[in-house]
């Protein structure tokens, strides 16, 4: 006995040592309750985070548009409004006013990592008798790689883009049957059309941008799209990207053009997101309640075998509250000891699902993050939620009559 | 007959206050309904320094509730408990179990020792409890209470691997731990061979000779009973004699 530890602590252990299969079990629950908090929420936190990181791949944070042509209503001298009805018109492709000082004002901002002015229009990419519907992206390369990691994506070639060049997709590549170094037309729909040489061809994961997407260098796509020194686009990256919505709208209000974040863009996607949280939170709840409720019995049961050595302890001059800390301080012990065993358990399980879900080309089809405030956080939570569990049996420890405890 | 008053006066300001003293205590149980049942019917008793005292009586005369009472782990219903001239009606419940925990010691006929710990812990424990005995000193007195018991050698043994008689002798030394001026034992050797039964006697006589503690052992031996200082009867929840022997 350590002399000079207090009483509930010694107490509290020396029972949970003699009840060594009881509180095997009991550690071997929590154990368990907390290494599928710990597997699930890896898991989840690995699923989104690769979603996120998807769509990120191929979208910036910000995208800046120029402002919707709106039509005004039409007026009599009077000032009177003639016309019913005002028809919203057809959005013709034009230039972003004055992006040159949106982009210096952007590059002021400490949360913009990078500005990236394009061009966009839609096209056609024409091989012998066959052709598909792309969409052109003039960019300046050095800038736009600070957005899109395009060239994590290419899987032949090199993104080196000339004023002859273009980077494609490996669908349209496939569809078209062509390669690295093979002539291209593209035509836009004012019938303008240039034969550019395919630079490098790319995989980005998604079926949908490895058809449609196609990139060449600004001057090429601004001559394509008739739009000499204007942009379609700015692409905005933040060094937060969930600030993206906030960011947008000061953008937005501070220069006119039309700005969307990636959040507003993929509203869906985090609709999906937060119901998808809220289901894995629920399991994880109802899992730590029964985990909770599991003790808090274990526990109940234990004071009724204890009672003699409660009422013991109370004839000897044990006070109610010192009662109460020595259960309280059973069940702390048992959930950080489970918690502990858990998370090591759901480590293993994460490292072990790491090993066996591959894909064909034998990498990950997502990375399952073990991050340690995880651990911190569950290893807490299920030590305070242990203590909670215990009070109800630490009260009816406390209030149990010394003498009708000794009597058993 | 004034200066006797005043002599007397005197005396009683300088004599010390008896360890136990109780007045018109009366236990009753389901007290206000159909089922209210009068354990104990004003008990006046006293008990002096160093007594040890028999309690007798046959089966449910109140023995053990008077010794809950006693050892202030029940309450009376009315009359008044005084503790080494301490009325204890006036206590809450932490005090009455600091109290409980500094002045009595309790001898149970099943030893009650707590199987988790072993014989040196058992008796440890009243001091690691009341934490205001000085830390260094616990087991160096856990020790000589064991070895006053003859069972140094067994200290960190568990309970449970002891003897009923080596038990009942760590529960003695358990009782005296806080060095307590009251000795509460209740069939002490009621589950003892007659060997042990003399032992556990004999040691309980020494501690109260050697310490002056004060003992007071409910026991149906009369044989026991008779090598006590005083016997106390209880029939029917009062006291009905109280006769003095000679000492052991």
């Amino acid at each position: 006995m350590n002399r000079w530890a207090p009483f509930e602590w010694i107490t509290a252990i020396r029972f949970l040592k003699e009840g060594r299969t009881q509180t095997l079990f009991i550690i071997l629950g929590v154990a368990i309750g907390v290494s599928v908090i710990i597997f699930m929420s890896s898991l989840m936190t690995g699923l989104q985070a690769n979603f996120v990181r998807q769509i990120l791949a191929s979208q910036p944070h910000i995208q800046i548009l120029p402002a919707e042509e709106t039509a005004r209503s039409l007026r009599s001298e009077s000032g009177a409004v003639v016309a019913a009805t005002i028809q919203k018109p057809a959005q013709r492709l034009r230039s972003i006013d004055q992006w040159q000082t949106i982009v210096r004002l952007l590059g002021e901002r400490p949360d913009v990592v990078a500005a990236s002015p394009t061009v966009s229009s839609a096209a056609l990419a024409i091989r012998g008798e066959a052709s598909r519907s792309i969409t052109v992206t003039g960019i300046e390369p050095e800038k736009y790689f600070k957005i899109v990691r395009l060239p994590d994506y290419i899987v032949q070639g090199t993104p080196d883009l000339t004023s002859e060049d273009i980077i494609i997709g490996i669908e349209l590549a496939k569809d078209l049957s062509v390669t690295l170094g093979d002539k291209l037309n593209i035509r836009v729909g004012s019938g303008i059309a240039r034969a550019l040489t395919i630079r490098a061809i790319f995989d980005l994961g998604n079926k949908g941008s490895n058809t449609g997407l196609t990139f060449l260098s600004l001057r090429t796509a601004q001559s394509l799209a008739g739009l000499a020194g204007g942009v379609t686009a700015i692409n905005v990256n933040l060094t937060d990207p969930y600030a993206a919505e906030g960011v947008a709208i000061v953008v937005q209000a501070e220069t006119g053009a039309k700005a969307d974040s990636w959040i507003k863009t993929f509203a869906q996607f985090f609709e999906i997101l937060r119901t998808q949280n809220i289901s894995f939170g629920s399991i994880e709840f109802f899992v730590g309640l029964s985990v909770a409720f599991g003790m808090a019995s274990v526990l109940v049961v234990s004071v009724i075998q204890r009672s003699k050595d409660i009422g013991i302890l109370r004839a000897m001059g044990t006070t109610r509250p010192q009662i109460v800390r020595v259960f309280l301080l059973q069940g702390g012990v048992l959930s950080f000891a489970g918690a502990i065993v858990g998370s090591l358990l759901g480590a293993v399980g994460v490292m072990l699902f790491r090993g066996v879900i591959k894909k064909s080309d034998g990498t990950q089809p997502f990375q399952l993050l073990m991050e340690p405030q995880l651990f911190l956080v569950v290893i807490s939570l299920a030590t305070i939620t242990g203590v909670a569990a215990a009070v109800f049996p630490a009260l009816r420890a406390a209030k149990l009559d010394p003498v009708v405890a000794m009597r058993g | 007959m004034a200066d006797e008053l005043h002599t007397l006066g005197q005396a009683a300001a300088v004599l010390p206050a008896p360890v136990l003293r109780l007045e018109a205590v009366c236990k009753t149980y389901n007290p206000g309904t159909a089922a209210e049942v009068e354990v104990l019917h004003a008990i006046d008793l006293v008990l002096q320094r160093g007594e040890f005292v028999a309690l007798m009586g046959p089966s449910g005369s109140g023995k053990s509730t008077l010794l809950n009472i006693i050892g202030l782990l029940d309450r009376p219903t009315s009359g008044k408990l005084f503790i080494n001239g301490e009325d204890t009606g006036a206590l809450g419940d932490r005090a009455l179990t600091t109290l409980r925990g500094q002045s009595i010691g309790f001898v149970f006929q099943s030893h009650f020792l707590l199987s988790a710990f072993t014989a040196i812990e058992n008796v440890m424990m009243p001091m690691l409890v009341d934490q205001t005995f000085p830390n260094a000193d616990m087991r160096v007195r856990a020790h000589d209470l064991l070895a006053a018991m003859d069972l140094a050698k067994v200290e960190d043994n568990l309970s449970t691997n002891m003897s009923g008689g080596q038990q009942q002798r760590v529960a003695i030394a358990r009782g005296l731990a806080m060095n307590p001026s009251l000795i509460l034992a209740d069939e002490p050797t009621g589950n003892l061979d007659t060997v042990s039964t003399d032992t556990v006697f004999k040691l309980m006589r020494k501690v109260n000779i050697e310490n002056g503690t004060t003992f007071l052992i409910v026991t149906h031996n009369l044989d026991l009973a008779k090598r006590c200082d005083r016997i106390i009867e209880v029939v029917d929840g009062r006291v009905v004699g109280q006769a003095p022997m000679r000492a052991a």
